[in-house]
This record gives C-alpha cells, sequence and structure tokens, in this order.
C-alpha cells in the first residue's frame, strides 16, 4: 500500500509567510509538446503552481485571448485525456510545483465525474478549477474530489456579496478570487475596490486566498500581492505564446522562444516578493 | 392562474431542476445577479400591478390574442385532420418572441436597469428586444451571430432603425449559440446595470422558467379559442423548437390535458444521419450549455457541435432544459424536419392559404403535412405558427433557386 502523498497545493500553502505565483496556460497551445516544455520554463521562472487549462469551444468566462489559444489547441483536438497524460509526464519528470487543471463543467460531465477525480489523483495533479460550477452544483465534484485526495477549487467576485461567507467556508486548497467583473483577460487598470472585497474575502475563509482575472503587469502584482496569498496570471501569458506561435513550433527556434517566456513570467513573479 | 401555479411550483423545482435538467451552471460572478432575477420576478408575477401593466401592452401594443384561424384549404389540400393556425404572425413585430421580452423589459425596468441586451439568431428576438426598448426608453445592445447578420440583413437594419445596437458575435459558428456566448461575457462584465433579457426558454435558473411563464399566453388563448369555436380541446399541436419558446409557451396549458398529442419539431438541416443539422433531442445527449444542463449537440469529448439549419433561429446545438424533461418524460415527442421539408410547407402554406411562413414556423407546418393525412377529419390539429417569414423571403429565393431544376412543388 502506498502512502497519500500530502496534496501540493496544501504544502504549497503550508508556509503562508510567502506570495505565491499562479500561471495559467492552455494546454496543447500551440501543441502538446511545447505546452511541457513551457510548464517547466513557467516553474523555473517562480511558478509554485501551475494552472493548465483544457481547451473548451464555449468558454464563456474567457476573453478573446484564451479564448483563440483553445481554438488552437482544439485544431489538435486536445481533451481531458491529454491534459492528464501531461501532468504524469510533468511529475515523471520531477517537477514538484503544483498542478491545477482548468476545465469546463460539460468536458469533465462527459469524462464522468468519479473517473474524473479518479483518474486526476491518479495522474499526479492537486485539484481543479470549474469556473461554469458554482458551489450550489458542485456537490457530487467535492464529493468525489475528496474521496480522491484533490481539490475543486472554488470562485468568488466582487459580485458575489452575502455569498462570500458561504463560499469561504466551503473552500480547500485556495479560493480564487476573481479580481475583476467580466471575463478573463488583460486589463491595464483594477477595481478600485478591490482591496476592500480581498479583505472581506479573508475575513470569510480559512484558505489560502489567490487573486486573478486581468492582472498582467509586474506593478499589478506588486499592487495586490499584500492582499493574497497568491497572485494567478493568465491572459498576459498566453498573449505571449501567441505571440511566439510560429518560433514555439520551430524546432530550432523553440528553446529561445520558451526562454523569452520564462523571462517575461520571472518579471511577473519576481515582483511577487 | 391557480392550476398552472400549483405546476409550476413541481418543475423546476427550487434550483432550478426540471427533473434533472435546468440548473445553474454559470460563473460565480453571476450567481448573485441570477438571485436577484428570481426574487424580482416572483414578485412582479405576483404583482397586480405589473400584470396590469403587461396584460395593457400585450393588447393594446403588441395586438392580443392573436386569433386562431382555420386553415380550411390546406386542411383540403392534405386530405385529414381539421387544422387551425394560432398566429403568433400576427403579433406586433411578426413572431411570438414579443410576448417574452415585453415581459422582461418591464422586469428590468422595474428592478431599476437602465440597459438591456438580447441575444439573438434570426433575428426576431433582437428585434423585439429593440422594440421594448424603444417602447420603455431603454437602452439595448443585440448581440447576433456574423453567419445570422449575413442571413438576415433586414432584421439587422429594424434593429437600428429602432434605436439598438447590433454587435457581431465572431466566434464559433457565428450563428446563435456564439451571439449567445457573446452576451453572456457582455452581461458578466456589465451586470450591475444591465438586464440580459434572453430570448428563449434557455439558460441558467430561472430563465427557462420566467420565459415559459411570459410565452404560456398562446397555449392559455389557443386552449380558451378552440373550446369557444368547436367546443373541445385538439388531438394534436405542433410547434417547432430551436430553443424552444413558443414550443414551451404552447404546450405547457395542455400538458395536463393527456388527450392532447403534443408534437415538437426540430430542425434536421440537410438530414439527421449527416453532420449538418439540430435535432438536438434527436441526436445529442446531456450536456451543458449556457448555464443549463440539456440535451446538447456534442462531440466524445464534450466539445460543443455546431449545428446546422436553413432556419437561423433554429440553428442551435441545445435546447430548453423544459423540452428535455418532457421528452424524457415521454409527455412531448420530438420529430426533426430536413431544410427542403421546410421549404416546401413554405410554399404550401403560402398558396393554400395566403401566408409566408417563417422558416422555424415552416418546420411545424411540414410536420402537420407528414401527421395531417393520417388523421381523421373528425380529429382537430393545431399548428403554433411562431412568425411570419417577411425577414426569409431571400433565403427561400435563394434556396429555390438552387432547386429549380429538382421542380419544388407546392
Amino acid at each position: 500500500m502506498t502512502t497519500i502523498h500530502q496534496n501540493r497545493i496544501d504544502h504549497v500553502f503550508a508556509d503562508r509567510s510567502r506570495k505565491r505565483f499562479i500561471p495559467f496556460i492552455t494546454v496543447g497551445d500551440p501543441t502538446l509538446e511545447v505546452t511541457y516544455k513551457i510548464a517547466h520554463a513557467l516553474v523555473e521562472a517562480g511558478a509554485d503552481i501551475l494552472e493548465l487549462g483544457i481547451p473548451y469551444s464555449d468558454p464563456l468566462a474567457d476573453g478573446p485571448t484564451i479564448q483563440q489559444a483553445s481554438q488552437r489547441a482544439l485544431k489538435h483536438g486536445v481533451a481531458i485525456k491529454d491534459a492528464l497524460q501531461l501532468v504524469v509526464k510533468l511529475r515523471a519528470s520531477g517537477m514538484e510545483a503544483g498542478l491545477v487543471l482548468f476545465s469546463y463543467v460539460n468536458p469533465v460531465f462527459q469524462y464522468g465525474i468519479e473517473r474524473f477525480f479518479a483518474d486526476l489523483a491518479a495522474s499526479g495533479a492537486d485539484g481543479v478549477v470549474i469556473p461554469d460550477l458554482p458551489v450550489e452544483e458542485s456537490g457530487s465534484a467535492i464529493a468525489a474530489a475528496k474521496k480522491h485526495g484533490v481539490h475543486v477549487i472554488s470562485l468568488v467576485a466582487p459580485t458575489s456579496q452575502t455569498r462570500i461567507r458561504m463560499i469561504g467556508e466551503q473552500a480547500t486548497g485556495f479560493l480564487y478570487c476573481v479580481s475583476s467583473l467580466g471575463v478573463t483577460g488583460a486589463r491595464t487598470e483594477l477595481r478600485g475596490d478591490l482591496t476592500d472585497f480581498l479583505k472581506r474575502v479573508r475575513e470569510s475563509t480559512t484558505a489560502p486566498t489567490a487573486v486573478g482575472f486581468g492582472i498582467s503587469t509586474p506593478e499589478q502584482v506588486r499592487t495586490l500581492a499584500p492582499h493574497a496569498d497568491a497572485v494567478i496570471v493568465g491572459s498576459a501569458i498566453v498573449r505571449e505564446i501567441e505571440r511566439y506561435g510560429e518560433q514555439l513550433q520551430d524546432p530550432n527556434q523553440c528553446d529561445d522562444a520558451v526562454e523569452k517566456i520564462k523571462n517575461f513570467v520571472h518579471q511577473l513573479s519576481s515582483a511577487l516578493q | 392562474m391557480s392550476e398552472a401555479q400549483t405546476t409550476a411550483r413541481v418543475v423546476p423545482d427550487e434550483k432550478g431542476r426540471f427533473g434533472e435538467f435546468g440548473g445553474k451552471f454559470v460563473p460565480e460572478t453571476l450567481m448573485n445577479a441570477l438571485t436577484e432575477l428570481e426574487q424580482a420576478f416572483e414578485e412582479a408575477r405576483r404583482d397586480p400591478e405589473f400584470r396590469k401593466e403587461l396584460n395593457n401592452l400585450l393588447t393594446e401594443y403588441a395586438g392580443r390574442p392573436t386569433p386562431l384561424t382555420y386553415a380550411e384549404r390546406l386542411t383540403e389540400a392534405l386530405g385529414g385532420a381539421r387544422i387551425y393556425l394560432k398566429r403568433e404572425d400576427l403579433n406586433h413585430t411578426g413572431a411570438h418572441k414579443l410576448n417574452n421580452a415585453l415581459g422582461q423589459g418591464l422586469l428590468a425596468k422595474r428592478m431599476g436597469k437602465k440597459s438591456i441586451i438580447a441575444e439573438t439568431g434570426a433575428g426576431q428576438h433582437g428585434v423585439a428586444s429593440a422594440t421594448v426598448a424603444a417602447k420603455l426608453g431603454l437602452s439595448c445592445q443585440v448581440f447576433m451571430g456574423e453567419e445570422d447578420i449575413r442571413r438576415q440583413s433586414l432584421n439587422v437594419f429594424r434593429m437600428n432603425l429602432l434605436g439598438s445596437e447590433v454587435i457581431p458575435a465572431v466566434s464559433g459558428s457565428r450563428t446563435l449559440k456564439d451571439a449567445t456566448n457573446e452576451a453572456i461575457r457582455h452581461w458578466v462584465s456589465h451586470v450591475d446595470e444591465t438586464f440580459y433579457v434572453i430570448g428563449s426558454v434557455v439558460g441558467p435558473h430561472p430563465y427557462p422558467y420566467m420565459v415559459r411563464e411570459f410565452q404560456k399566453i398562446i397555449g392559455e388563448e389557443t386552449r380558451s379559442q378552440i373550446q369557444e369555436m368547436l367546443g373541445r380541446l385538439p388531438d394534436e399541436v405542433i410547434a417547432c423548437v430551436g430553443g424552444g419558446s413558443n414550443a414551451i409557451g404552447m404546450f405547457y396549458p395542455f400538458l395536463q390535458d393527456e388527450s392532447v398529442a403534443l408534437r415538437g419539431v426540430e430542425a434536421a438541416g440537410l438530414g439527421i444521419d449527416t453532420d449538418k443539422h439540430a435535432a438536438t433531442l434527436s441526436m445529442g445527449r446531456p450536456g451543458v450549455i449556457h448555464g443549463s444542463l440539456t440535451y446538447l449537440l456534442q462531440d466524445e469529448n464534450g466539445q460543443v457541435q455546431e449545428a446546422h439549419s436553413i432556419s437561423a433561429g433554429l440553428d442551435y446545438p441545445g435546447i430548453g432544459p423544459e423540452h428535455s424533461y418532457l421528452k424524457d418524460s415521454g409527455r412531448v415527442t420530438y420529430a426533426a424536419i430536413t431544410d427542403a421539408e421546410a421549404l416546401e410547407a413554405v410554399q404550401l402554406l403560402c398558396k393554400t392559404e395566403g401566408i409566408i411562413p417563417a422558416l422555424e414556423s415552416a418546420h411545424a407546418v411540414a410536420e402537420a403535412m407528414k401527421r395531417a393525412p393520417h388523421m381523421s377529419p373528425d380529429q382537430v390539429l393545431v399548428i403554433c405558427l411562431s412568425g411570419r417569414g417577411d425577414k426569409d423571403v431571400l433565403t427561400i429565393q435563394d434556396a429555390l433557386s438552387d432547386t429549380q431544376e429538382g421542380g419544388v412543388q407546392a
């Protein structure tokens, strides 16, 4: 019998004195092989947890940047099983960072909830973010996740108001604090009342908090760091991957392009401490 | 109202479920807005003032009740059941869509929202929303797929003329599904000040329930009209189904009448054995689209598949969750009609009754063409003629000139 190791998300947040960095990328954008390389580069650039997005045909919570990344990945039919295989590969290569999948609810339903969480845990992933599965609908997912020792990461938004307490009380792993209304995507300005919102969230939960949606610059990371345990950056990184899309797929230029993305991400992560 | 209220308490339940279908599968950002909407709607529907204001608009502005027309020459041509047409095409703006848009528009105003947004496929719900916005003094933005903008340019112009802005949806198949995605994304970003007027019995709770409540006037009128005319209920009622609001509106008041067969008609496009159709209930399986668990056209990985129909209003890979429930419960049966069959129905109705039906409604007529000849002359069949076909004449002209050599007959 194997001993169940500590969930890596819990391990990452065991020491709350350090601020943590969580980058998001879309699995299979531009290809699965390149995603593997970028994942390693992100950890080298200071990522504590990676959020790996499973592409979806109708990503309701995402802006144009991640929509297009999804479309690129869907061109080679990337699905949940590919993301799970990627996680297996990353773990086999010795990656110790937390690994969280991001999937819309329908692919998870079609895969089968019980099977999904069993396979998620077996692959070595630590949790999943399902942006269109609010607390009210998440009962069976949370039960399956608990059984397999992984987390369903809850989201809380500035519009959650009286729901903040309910969401905060049941949050495990970390609580994803949506920093701006609307869909994902880099923004030049963040909401003025964001720190009040983050304060209310922290008062309502014992779970670590991670803030994301619209964060794209080192300045924004620096501003938000004191108000959460972690900062999530997605679209800004996906935009860089899009920009180097051709080089990333050219064997002669791929490593250079990965290095450039790594440097970009390092600027963001180093703004945390 | 009392009988309907009793039934409404059963489906959907307090979680917005019709059996296993429905629910609220939306980003957290929208959850509070849905709760507020639910409360506001429940208060409004119990408020005699709200009901009075809506009834006034429905009678004095929209022109309700719409007639129930005996289709004498169509009946003769088909040689079977007596056919009656519920004339939603005579509703102001030319389709049933206004019933719901007026209800939601009034509710938006009551909730203090200054702007409304809407998605549209054929453009009928967009036009209805633009009309209501003008009438009630609200600003209005309509999301419409680029492909539909091309197919329905006249309706785009209408919306502009009515003072609304039409925003093209350029993602995916550029049709109704993508317009709905864009509308939801916009709503998430502007949820504090914007009311999203969903045009069908789709979306997260309370929309499927609320839209049914605003559309059930179709069936209520039909039920009393046919009883007044014939002293009896119909044997069968047929309605087309895209998202399914005219069908739910028509069927709901007949659900308890076990002698009345209810038949929904989906779009089979080029045929349900091809990959170009919109026959969600016939060919799909349960999944989540636009916030609701319902039958869905999807691949093995749960990616939503693109639908196809000559009719923009039926060109949708999902369906209202209550239809999924009614299909599984067996209370309503569902058929599928191809583009070609719908075109034949358009021509037959034009030539026998002097009515140009919307391509959507022509699917219901086409199903009646199959059913009526097998029924006896003392049986009664009602077709919900959900909209008029003026918006479709160019599409029909194109399609007929393509099939000219086939000699499409009336």
